[in-house]
């Protein structure tokens, strides 16, 4: 039998400190426990500034200057035979310490390794694009320009790619709420009708469990229903629903249940 | 001697029908909703299973066009996007009255569960909708039900008087 806890206070207490769950960190490694890492590493540490750099999950992370990626990503890719970048972005900090972390991922088929390079950047500051030499870096740096608002320097089409083109705001941003600032809300009413509609249409309904019976507008009562707009009072007639007229359809026959077969014979 | 001679006094053998105008109207019309070939999402699936041999839109008279000319009918399957929301005012403004509108599935009834900042939150905001179909995705039967259900409403309308045009503002 489960032990007996009292359970007098249990409403006064709270539960949880943290609104999620915290997972505890992936432990690090030094880079040394890797043949190949530890070459690489003193290679790149060979001609650039690194700040930090370990092992996390089987691959290692190395932190560099912000200014030196291109030419990082230059040496990984001709002399240390880094040469995919899978996988581009960036990570919103700037709550913590007003900060955006870029970091890119790169494979080596022949090494079977693969290494992130990160590297911090303040906000409003742009980075050096690396599009001449990963044709994937077009798209993702025009997501994280479309997400973040970081710039890519000397990108040949710094555009957004997901969101509108018109569109305001970053929606990857902490800042950015998950269902749209007032620009955001307004978005598709302000381009088609115009401002002065957003009287007649209505903000959005976001409360999508809500259901009020008395709502002719969004709801139908099934079996009550009644024409848009009704004001509803609770005695409602009862509506059959039918797909078709009682009477039968000009040209159409009714299918009649009781006049009807069914052939369960599968050698028919 | 005949074998299939035709009994022109049973019913249904003379070859003439009288009826109205608005009924024949109304019959042609019902049976033959072309649909805009519109998915947008997982809806769509459903939509082109409905179309496909098992479910047979055809016996309906609903075929799929390609282009909002030549539709009657458009079956909003799947979720509209904010950056989509102009196309679907256009490709509605370019169907010929009479039109009709079915909204297909949650995301296209009220945003559904992206409950986001990306996701028009119900497509009644921009266009009229003549039907709802619940479900998440609905089954090819709930739309055939809803394709019928839209006869039954094209044949209870007068087609005589001129369509006053749906608008939704």
């Amino acid at each position: 039998m489960r032990a007996y806890t009292p359970k007098d206070d249990v409403q006064k207490k709270s539960y949880y400190t943290d609104r999620f769950f915290v997972s505890p960190q992936v432990p690090k490694f030094p880079v040394e426990n890797d043949e190949v890492f530890t070459k690489d590493l003193e290679a790149i540490k060979a001609k650039f500034e690194v700040s930090e750099a370990y092992i996390q999950v089987e691959q290692m992370v190395v932190f560099i200057q912000p200014e030196d990626n291109y030419k990082v990503l230059e040496l990984m890719k001709n002399e240390l035979e880094y040469t995919q970048l899978s996988e581009l972005s960036a990570i919103d900090w700037l709550a913590k310490e007003n900060k955006f972390e870029v970091f890119y991922q790169m494979l080596s088929m022949n090494k079977r390794k693969r290494i992130r390079v990160k590297m911090f950047i303040d906000k409003d500051q742009a980075v050096n694009s690396v599009e001449k030499l990963f044709r994937s870096a077009d798209w993702s740096e025009r997501e994280m320009f479309d997400m973040f608002g970081i710039e890519a320097n000397a990108h040949p089409f710094m555009k957004r790619i997901l969101m509108p083109y018109d569109w305001q705001g970053f929606p990857l941003l902490k800042t950015y709420p998950l269902q749209g600032d007032e620009f955001a809300a307004w978005y598709e009413v302000d381009k088609i009708y115009g401002k002065e509609a957003r009287d007649i249409i209505g903000p959005e309904l976001r409360d999508t469990a809500k259901v009020d019976r008395y709502d002719s507008q969004r709801f139908a009562r099934l079996g009550h229903e009644v024409p848009k707009g009704t004001k509803i009072t609770g005695n409602e007639p009862k509506n059959e629903q039918s797909y078709q007229e009682e009477g039968g359809v000009f040209l159409i026959k009714k299918l009649n249940k009781k006049d009807s077969v069914v052939i369960d014979d599968p050698q028919r | 001697m005949a074998q299939h001679k035709v009994n022109y006094t049973k019913d249904g053998g003379l070859p003439v029908a009288l009826t109205s105008i608005d009924k024949i109207v109304n019959w042609g019309r019902s049976n033959s909703i072309w649909a805009l070939t519109y998915g947008l999402a997982c809806c769509g699936i459903e939509m082109m299973a409905s179309g496909a041999s098992r479910y047979d839109f055809d016996r309906f008279g609903t075929i799929f066009r390609a282009s909002p000319r030549q539709a009657d009918v458009m079956i909003v399957a799947g979720t509209l996007t904010k950056k989509h929301a102009e196309f679907i005012k256009r490709l509605y403004d370019q169907m010929t009255e009479p039109k009709w509108v079915i909204s297909m599935g949650s995301c296209a009834n009220t945003g559904g569960m992206f409950n986001t900042y990306s996701t028009v939150q119900g497509v009644d905001r921009l266009i009229p909708v003549d039907l709802y179909l619940p479900g998440c995705a609905p089954r090819p039967e709930t739309l055939q039900y809803g394709v019928m259900l839209l006869q039954k409403k094209i044949r209870a309308n007068s087609a005589s008087r001129a369509q006053k045009a749906k608008r939704l503002m």
